[in-house]
């Protein structure tokens, strides 16, 4: 353990990793409340895991044909696009929605996958992308990070009352005169942006784990919307930076290790609220 | 004058009609009770009124601000949300004030919570109260914003005696301010405060309170109605 606090202390690559674990810990923590209590875990799965098929064409792109985009960006993109399409199926899809939705969230990993096999050589940035490299966040990711993380807080505060409402019940809120479409497509996007943030700590595989888990362990100790948020917040924070710590010693894959203690928890306090 | 006027309305799921030309047109400071058996369209009716469906036929003019009770809300026992963020929700298109509510809110929301008995209870989560609670706590958050008309889908289902006669007697007293349209399978209870009764089996039979208010009127006659 002592070699993390050194670590912190001395080298650049460590800050930068405390620093992209605290911002997604404060996106994750408002807007995972939001897809916890809508239950859109499915649905925030889907968007996730379309996004290798964009992180793959940028790889592609960038080795085929020497361009030089950063990964984030394709990622982004693909994951508001997804975020749409998905959110348009689910609403007018009827009953075939979740069918369709694990179609699309297959789909977008295949098209990852063909790429990955048409670009030659080792690809790192991919690998990165799966499982996550914190430790690997640069000063040039930071910016961008604080750039989605600012984007998705201010939305995520200014609209609380609205995106509360669809959370509690839409229907209300649609007598109420809100256009609830528009509001559920502004909480995928935001779930997108938020999910793309998280890539950067734990990786595409384990994103909604670290999404979720916070908010859902809040959720057992909250009486309002924005005591769960804070609560979510600071677990997030608390899992990130044990999970780094931990795992920097003996050298283990830091996302796994967060996800492990998020979900170990989460068991935890599922059980002492069962029994208490 | 006419507060809600519906014509000619028909709605189908996939290919079954679920309602087939219904005419229906509801006064001001009407109590309009709405009966009729399982899968007869009642809630259906409702929500085209309320605007959540759109009918496949037939036009739908409301003149004034709606307001509902839902039947049963498919709800989580631990969404985080307490009972006075659940009133204040009524004020959804109305909320003054910004990212907080305002004084005001909070001001109207404790008087609603008083007047219906759930103030002493305003912090606690809302998953966690009794059906009579819940019930009244939703009729708190459709009344706050001081609706016309207010809809109401059984609103005493799944609650106890005593907590249903305490709806009641709320209901007749807010028909002194505001239209009422309740569906209902307590036809006791139907019967005793409303003053025009519709049956929904597809299409819609109206009679008015005293031929139902026998005591059989669980069985209600339409030999004697006009063919629709």
């Amino acid at each position: 353990m002592m070699e993390f606090f050194n670590a912190v202390k001395s080298t650049p690559f460590m800050q930068y990793a405390l620093i992209a674990g605290l911002l997604a810990s404060v996106s994750c923590g408002v807007v995972g409340t939001y897809v916890v209590t809508k239950k859109i875990s499915l649905v925030s799965g889907g968007i996730a895991h379309t996004i290798l098929g964009g992180v793959g064409l940028v790889c592609f792109l960038n080795k085929v044909y020497g361009m030089n985009i950063p990964p984030m960006y394709g990622a982004l993109v693909v994951a508001l696009l997804a975020a749409i399409v998905i959110g348009l199926v689910k609403i007018y899809g009827e009953h075939d929605a979740d069918t369709v939705i694990a179609a699309l969230w297959s789909v977008g990993m295949a098209t990852g996958v063909i790429f990955i096999a048409l670009t030659p050589g080792y690809n790192n940035d991919l690998m990165s992308y799966l499982f996550g490299n914190i430790l690997m966040v640069t000063k040039h990711d930071l910016y961008l990070l604080v750039i989605l993380d600012t984007f998705v807080i201010i939305v995520g505060v200014a609209l609380y009352h609205k995106l509360c409402a669809i959370c509690f019940d839409e229907d209300f809120a649609k007598v109420k005169g809100m256009n609830v479409t528009f509001y559920y497509l502004l909480l995928l996007c935001l779930t997108a942006i938020t999910i793309v943030t998280l890539i950067q700590v734990v990786g595409l595989i384990l994103v909604i784990a670290l999404l979720t888990i916070p908010a859902a362990i809040a959720k057992q100790y909250s009486n309002s919307m924005w005591k769960m948020m804070i609560w979510a917040v600071i677990l997030g924070v608390f899992f990130t930076f044990s999970g780094l710590a931990i795992s920097y010693g003996p050298d283990l894959p830091s996302g796994a290790v967060i996800i492990i203690i998020a979900s170990l928890s989460f068991a935890i306090s599922t059980a002492y609220k069962k029994m208490f | 004058m006419e507060i809600i006027k519906l014509e000619k309305i028909s709605f189908k799921y996939d290919n079954d009609w679920v309602l087939k030309d219904i005419d229906l047109s509801v006064k001001e400071k009407d109590f309009l009770g709405v009966v009729g058996p399982n899968g007869g369209g009642k809630t259906t009716l409702l929500k085209i009124i309320l605007g959540l469906l759109k009918p496949n036929k037939g036009k739908v003019t409301i003149n004034g601000g709606l307001s509902y009770v839902p039947q049963y809300l498919n709800f989580d026992k631990y969404h985080p949300v307490c009972v006075e963020d659940v009133v204040l929700m009524g004020l959804l298109d109305k909320m003054s004030g910004g990212l907080v509510h305002s004084k005001e809110d909070h001001q109207k929301a404790h008087s609603v919570m008083e007047t219906l008995g759930i103030f002493g209870i305003k912090d606690q989560r809302f998953g966690k109260l009794s059906g009579g609670q819940r019930q009244r706590v939703l009729i708190a958050r459709a009344i706050i914003s001081d609706p016309d008309i207010l809809i109401l889908d059984e609103p005493t289902a799944n609650i106890d005696k005593a907590a249903q006669d305490t709806v009641q007697k709320l209901l007749v007293k807010l028909n002194e301010k505001m239209t009422l349209l309740m569906v209902s399978h307590q036809f006791d209870f139907i019967s005793s405060d409303v003053n025009r009764v519709v049956c929904i089996d597809r299409t819609l039979h109206t009679h008015s309170t005293y031929h139902i208010a026998g005591k059989n009127i669980s069985i209600v006659d339409h030999s004697g109605d006009a063919p629709k």
